[in-house]
């Protein structure tokens, strides 16, 4: 059954929202699905030092699909793209900063 | 009367606003944006409480390094490739949840809601076949673990015959195997229990889906739900290289 | 002493309360337990913080009276452990990180940004029965025999050499730790998203701005204490091996974890009250406060230098020399911020019209021994005097002048400020700021001592000393009695206050503010319509203009 909108929402519903079409949607599954095969095949190749490179590097272009467009990011207010890298930024770091520590131990294993 | 003369009476007016709207909001758009921006400031959080996991990971890993890739041998690609396969599709049919709410299309929205719930229901039964098969090998930290497979890894014939190279470790490092096991129990439980969270809360967005809750213009809590699921989504595709595919070669 | 005011109160004999206030709106018990009104979320806080306080302070009292005697004769060693981990624990979780957030900040955010409420009411109700139930958690873990790892639970001591209830407080501050996510989320959503027309960022109360920079701290360096307890739990239960040397783990990378959030949380619990001391200050100099941008930033600042400076408390744990030059490095640099601050207030003061009431009294405390505080902690960031310094009182004595002799004065400082403003009368005046003063000389009588006794070489956290000290001890323990007073005092006098103060009015100190433009207490939803806001932060001119224009009646 059709639902004509209530005038007051169409004034001041979430209407404002960018709606994403379904095809980028399908455009973004299917990088998604490539990006894995691929971060798999490309796993069974010795490179050495680069393996963890390249699966990392992989996994963060997914991520940024899945952030930028399933998550609106892209349409979203410069507020949560903000909010996106800093969360981000202190993420890394924690780790480097922390890292820092234990690869500058001359007692370490490195 | 005036807007205020109505506030002054101290009624609220509720021919001012839709009926899902907060009083202490001055419009919808405004509760849409404070919403949306409080569940981004919680996946703040979220990055962070996984970040100490993460941080412990790559510091024991690149502690004990010849362990650690041996024991993630014992990992199966296919499983791992199949549930990460699986929460992408997850995370496209919550997208399509959410355009569904949108365009007020409830039959679509409950489809799309219904997959993603069974969706998530497959990416745990992987993870209970997985690890009841780390329960059979013995590879259960501090319960049930032995380190036979990685001071001999010919007496493991099925991921020997993958991973020929492998070497026979020292006692002391075959025992740091169990670290490893730790951290993949702890990172994969972790990320699980969001799972199941996850797919407790899709089960009573369906349920409330089917009462129009979400169709007449009030997308709010589809599309925060939904910033949620992909977050768990980002979670696992970082975790899928980190303990399965890094360390397949020496 | 002047005994000039800008005390400004409406006719004694004609005054009274207004009778629709946030109090009376709705009666009975259910109301204020499924309240989402900003203002009684506050107030069940207040309660509660308090009644942790003293408990607290009972426990410090313990290990005051203890450290009379060189010889651990009134508490065993193993128990005095106990008595000053669960006084640290419960101090900083319980008291100290939400002391001013919690209560004033709940209190006062919508007000000052011109909102009805806070973004999310409902989830500031749960964040107050996380609470509840991380101390009743901790209460728990009290009685049946406490902790004595110290508040900081250092690992493999927590983990593998005692068998004290360190799951259950560890459990306790991981809930805890929920409760105080939840608030700084709430917040910074509110600032963003609920200014009202005209209220742009620059024209916010540097109040809103503290607790902004403090809610980020909350926010992003929380979640890291909640996986490190987790795993700590584990390690215990389980047995796992993350901290554990023999199984290959490492017990420094619990202190990295854990010490990611507890430094910022230093920030968390300062950053509130120096909010508060910038509204005192410019209220009772009748001034704006100097460099506003200034002190706006250096609030952000602080917050995000700070995330970057934990490995201090690591200097002599083992961490690499690089690393203790970077973060000794990065602590030199997160003093600047600070002091701005101070200099900012100093210069507000400057040819300002100064009057002495208690608030005043108590953030002028502030500056003073903020600043001893501040500068001793120089000496710790600097790792050469730090490996002398460090794990003795001069630690102790720096903290406690920040925390105590800075943040707490600050937190008694806004209480007093906002009182009026909550219950709607005025504390007694001559007996507050007498409490003021004993509690300044208490503390200094309490602390200073302990600075020399830490740079003679006693050791913190031990129940028995050499005889050296014990001249130096007596006189701390004699101070920390002329403190209790000054604290007992305030709950005395404030009880009495709500039934026998005088009326305040809406706005006895005429400050600025849109939360003296409503009136005391104010409504439940705080504005019939909200404000705009037309004009800049403490601008005393705009107030003159509007009080000529202003009938005022009560």
């Amino acid at each position: 059954m059709a639902q004509q909108p209530h005038s007051h929402d169409a004034a001041q519903g979430e209407e404002h929202i960018h709606i994403v079409s379904p095809k980028i949607y399908l455009a973004i599954l299917l990088a998604l699905l490539v990006l894995t095969a691929t971060t798999v095949g490309v796993s069974y190749i010795d490179m050495g030092i680069l393996n963890p490179v390249v699966a990392l590097a992989i996994a963060c272009i997914k991520m940024m699909l899945v952030v930028l467009f399933f998550m609106h990011v892209k349409y979203s207010p410069k507020l949560t793209k903000l909010t996106v890298i800093s969360g981000i930024f202190i993420f890394l770091g924690l780790i480097s900063m922390t890292l820092a520590d234990y690869i500058s131990r001359a007692w370490g294993s490195w | 009367m005036t807007h205020g003369d109505l506030a002054k009476s101290g009624e609220a007016s509720h021919m001012e606003h839709p009926s899902y709207q907060r009083h202490h909001f001055e419009s919808v758009a405004q509760q849409f944006d404070a919403t949306n921006f409080a569940m981004w400031l919680f996946l703040l959080t979220e990055i962070m409480f996984f970040g100490g996991l993460f941080t412990a990971y790559l510091i024991m890993r690149n502690w004990y390094y010849p362990a650690f890739v041996e024991a993630s041998h014992q990992l199966s690609i296919f499983w791992g490739t199949a549930n990460t396969t699986v929460l992408i599709l997850s995370s496209f049919t919550m997208a399509m949840g959410v355009w569904s709410a949108q365009m007020r299309r409830k039959g679509m929205l409950l489809l799309f809601l219904g997959l993603t719930f069974f969706l998530g229901l497959v990416f745990l039964g992987i993870k209970g076949i997985e690890w009841h098969e780390k329960w059979e090998k013995y590879h259960v930290p501090g319960i049930r673990y032995s380190i036979q497979d990685f001071t001999n890894p010919a007496a493991d014939p099925e991921v020997h015959s993958q991973y020929p190279d492998d070497k026979p470790l020292g006692l002391d490092m075959a025992n740091k195997t169990e670290m490893y096991f730790f951290l993949y129990f702890a990172m994969t439980g972790m990320h699980a229990l969001h799972m199941v969270i996850g797919i407790a809360i899709l089960a009573f967005m369906i349920v409330r889906a089917r009462a129009d809750a979400y169709t007449q213009g009030h997308v709010t809590f589809v599309e925060n739900f939904g910033l949620y699921w992909h977050f768990v989504d980002i979670i696992w595709i970082f975790l899928f290289p980190l303990l399965y595919l890094i360390s397949r070669h020496q | 002493m002047s005994t000039a005011t800008v005390v400004s109160l409406p006719d004694q004999s004609t005054a009274r309360i207004p009778k629709m206030n946030f109090l009376t709106k709705e009666n009975g018990l259910l109301s204020w337990l499924l309240t989402g009104d900003h203002k009684r979320i506050a107030t069940l806080y207040l309660i509660s913080i308090t009644f942790f306080f003293f408990i607290g302070g009972a426990l410090a009292g313990l290990i005051r009276l203890e450290l009379l005697t060189p010889q651990s004769d009134l508490l065993a060693a193993d128990t005095y452990n106990k008595v000053f981990s669960m006084h640290g624990l419960i101090m900083v979780f319980f008291f100290l990180v939400p002391s001013v957030p919690a209560t004033l900040g709940n209190f006062l955010i919508p007000m000052m940004v011109g909102a009805k409420d806070l973004a999310l009411p409902k989830i500031n109700l749960l964040s107050w029965y996380l609470y509840i139930v991380a101390g009743g958690m901790m209460l728990y873990t009290m009685a049946v025999g406490g902790v004595d790892t110290g508040w900081t639970f250092t690992t493999p001591l927590s983990t593998h050499y005692l068998n004290t209830h360190v799951v259950s407080a560890g459990l306790a501050v991981f809930v805890a730790g929920f409760s105080s996510i939840f608030t700084g989320l709430n917040f910074i959503v509110t600032i963003h998203k609920m200014r009202c027309p005209g209220m742009t960022w620059f024209r916010l109360p540097l109040f809103v701005w503290s607790n902004y920079a403090a809610s980020i701290l909350m926010v992003l360096g929380t979640p890291v204490l909640a996986i490190t307890l987790v795993l700590v739990v584990l390690e215990r239960t389980v047995g796992i091996g993350v901290f554990d040397p023999a199984k290959g783990g490492d017990p420094l990378l619990f202190q990295h974890l854990f010490w990611f959030y507890s430094h910022p949380a230093v920030y968390i619990m300062i950053l509130p009250g120096m909010g508060v001391v910038s509204e005192v200050v410019s209220t009772f100099s009748r001034k704006r406060v100097f460099g506003y941008t200034a002190v706006a930033f250096s609030s952000v600042a602080i917050a995000v230098f700070g995330f970057f400076v934990w490995a201090h408390h690591m200097f002599i744990m083992g961490i690499s020399n690089y690393s203790s030059l970077v973060f000794s490095l990065m602590t030199m640099l997160v003093a600047v911020p600070s002091a701005i601050k101070i200099f900012n207030w100093a210069f507000t003061l400057y040819k300002g019209s100064i009057t002495f009431e208690t608030p005043m009294l108590y953030s002028i405390g502030f500056m003073g021994l903020f600043t001893i505080g501040g500068l001793t902690g120089v000496f710790l960031a600097s790792t050469g005097t730090d490996i002398h310094l460090t794990e003795t009182y001069f630690v102790v004595a720096h903290f406690h002048f920040v925390m105590v002799g800075g943040m707490l004065m600050a937190f008694l400082s806004g209480i007093h400020f906002w009182w009026p403003k909550w219950t709607g009368r005025m504390y007694p005046e001559k007996i507050s700021q007498l409490a003021a003063l004993t509690t300044f000389i208490g503390f200094n009588l309490t602390f200073f001592p302990q600075f020399i006794l830490g740079t003679l070489g006693m050791p913190r956290r031990y129940a028995a000393y050499p005889p050296e000290f014990q001249v130096l001890n007596v006189f701390s323990t004699a101070g920390a009695t002329v403190l209790g007073v000054g604290y007992l005092l305030p709950i005395l006098y404030l009880t009495w206050s709500l039934k026998y103060g005088e009326i305040a009015g809406d706005n006895p100190w005429q400050a600025t503010g849109l939360e003296w433009q409503t009136q005391s207490p104010p409504l439940s939803e705080n504005f019939p319509e909200i404000p705009i806001m037309d004009h800049e932060a403490y601008d005393y001119e705009w107030f003159e203009r509007h009080q000529q224009q202003e009938v005022a009646s009560v």
